[in-house]
């Protein structure tokens, strides 16, 4: 699903975030990024949504070279992807349903089709009753899950999420996680950026690490416990 | 893409084949359905805020009255001209010595022209009386020994010789003519006026260049800052595979409003003049025993009014569009 091929990315003034990373995830595997902050965990999500390109080396997903992708192709790599954000990156002067409903409406969905997408995933989310609320009258666990709803609506068969747990506390991260193992229990592949060590080493997925933008090591969340 | 065995599935996941059935046919309809959604609500955005919204309206709504104004009165003046100018005709004063028989000759003669619609021969004695009645000059008359006046022939050319060339022409034949003095034409200052009028109408095109600039960069600078205003919001909509064109599409339609509302201004601004002006020019039309009535906007008029409005709306909105949109990118 996503394959990096020993990607560097240098950012003018010469800092360079990643070096020489090369891994691969396979379709419909759940996977954890972590590693301190300034470690290259944003600079790589980036590199797979098409927000950044690499300076070197080759980024594939879903088989697609991004290096060759053209910019005027970017959208629709884009709608292949969900995106949680750690600032949720909701609309305020949007209801909750709105807000949901904006990838399908961008890819041109019915309107018969939106309503009923946006409720299954609401639904999903266990946010069916607040559609007509607007996100500033939501908590902050909830205004993320409206987030996840939002990024899961269109069916992607990736889900990108940075930081998602990062403004919550244990019980609700906790929650949050559980709903993304839910997608890719329905074989949607899921990679993870956070530096929740607690969260993380309770569930058993796929870790890569990362340190001064290197892959230093690329093995299970249970192992994690046992080295700390 | 290749998705491993599915495992059974929770029931969000299940109106999923049925959905991709019915998409082809949906989506073309669904196209419409946006484009129609995103009009009436770039509306609604724009009458969240009344007081801003009207003020740009009004703005170019001035710009566009202005010319077209200016425009619809010189037609007018150029109506109540061409008016006149049907009416122009040629007065040829005889030579002194000619008699009557060869002056009525000659009448006949040019009767019979190309261009020429009527003749009248106004004898010497005949203007000698007109004068006498009409200047008040009688008594200085009687102390004249002889008639001073010549006998004239009065020439009224066929509408289509009143054209300026034809009109040249058909001067300079009756000036060779013997028996003629000269020949002068009595309506040359309302040729001068029509001149003065094309440089009038010269003026308005112009002047409406300039103002539809003025709208471009009016329009253009509300889009800009409206669409610094949701930056944040094209930075997500980016990120969740809006198309460059998805984006673009309500700041365009944004500028169809302000662009149309400006013209609906513009077109009531002119109406309304015309109806101020329409009492005093009727009023004044009527002591100088004419028909004439201020012509308001016609259909044609109008609808390039609206037209140019919205063009021009769209237009800025482009502008303004193309130069910021792309700088916005997520980071």
């Amino acid at each position: 699903m996503i394959q990096f091929d020993n990607v560097s990315k240098r950012y003018p003034g010469g800092h360079e975030a990643l070096s020489g990373v090369s891994f691969h995830i396979q379709p419909g595997e759940m996977a954890f990024l972590t590693g301190h902050s300034g470690a290259g965990k944003s600079s790589l999500l980036k590199l797979i949504a098409l927000i950044e390109r690499s300076s070197r080396g080759q980024v594939f997903v879903d088989g697609q070279n991004l290096s060759r992708l053209k910019n005027r192709h970017i959208p629709h790599l884009r709608r292949k992807i969900g995106i949680v954000f750690q600032s949720h990156n909701l609309l305020f002067d949007r209801t909750v349903f709105d807000n949901v409903a904006l990838p399908l409406i961008i890819a041109g969905y019915h309107q018969s089709e939106v309503g009923r997408r946006v409720r299954a995933a609401l639904d999903k989310v266990g946010l069916l009753n607040r559609d007509k609320a607007y996100p500033i009258t939501l908590s902050g666990g909830e205004q993320q899950r409206v987030g996840i709803a939002r990024a899961v609506v269109n069916r992607p068969p990736l889900l990108l999420a940075d930081e998602p747990t990062g403004n919550l506390d244990p019980a609700l991260s906790r929650e949050i996680m559980g709903l993304f193992e839910e997608f890719n229990r329905v074989g949607v592949s899921v990679l993870i950026a956070t530096h929740d060590h607690d969260l993380i080493s309770r569930l058993d997925h796929r870790l890569l690490t990362l340190s001064g933008g290197r892959l230093v090591r690329d093995g299970r969340t249970t192992e994690l416990a046992a080295s700390a | 893409m290749k998705r491993p065995a599915r495992k059974p599935r929770p029931r969000a996941a299940e109106p999923e084949a049925r959905a991709k059935a019915q998409k082809p046919r949906g989506r073309t309809n669904a196209y419409f359905t946006h484009h129609l959604w995103v009009l009436v609500s770039s509306l609604g955005q724009l009458w969240r805020t009344p007081f801003s919204t009207l003020m740009t309206a009004m703005v170019i709504g001035i710009a566009l009255a202005l010319p077209a104004g200016l425009y619809v009165l010189l037609n007018n003046v150029q109506q109540l001209s061409s008016g006149w100018e049907d009416s122009a005709q040629v007065s040829l004063f005889i030579e002194r010595d000619v008699a009557e028989k060869r002056i009525l000759a000659l009448a006949d003669r040019l009767r019979n022209w190309e261009g020429v619609a009527e003749v009248r021969y106004i004898s010497r004695e005949q203007a000698l009386a007109e004068f006498r009645e009409l200047s008040g000059f009688g008594d200085a008359l009687d102390s004249l020994a002889e008639n001073p006046l010549p006998a004239v022939l009065v020439l009224r050319p066929t509408p289509a010789q009143a054209e300026p060339a034809a009109m040249g022409r058909l001067l300079e034949r009756l000036r060779q003519l013997d028996a003629v003095d000269q020949a002068q034409l009595d309506m040359e200052w309302v040729r001068r006026l029509n001149g003065i009028i094309e440089v009038g109408k010269r003026g308005a095109l112009l002047l409406g260049v300039l103002l539809a600039m003025a709208i471009l960069l009016v329009v253009g600078n509300t889009i800009r800052l409206t669409i610094f205003a949701r930056r944040e919001e094209i930075v997500i909509t980016k990120l969740i595979g809006a198309t460059n064109a998805f984006i673009r599409r309500p700041f365009l339609y944004t500028g169809f409003w302000y662009g149309l509302m400006g013209a609906l201004i513009a077109w009531l601004l002119v109406v309304g003049f015309l109806i101020l002006l329409s009492g005093p020019v009727t009023q004044l039309s009527f002591l100088y025993d004419s028909q004439f009535r201020l012509a308001g906007l016609d259909l044609v008029t109008s609808l390039s009014l609206l037209l140019s409005g919205i063009t021009l709306g769209l237009a800025g909105s482009w502008l303004a569009v193309g130069r910021h949109l792309q700088a916005i990118e997520p980071e």
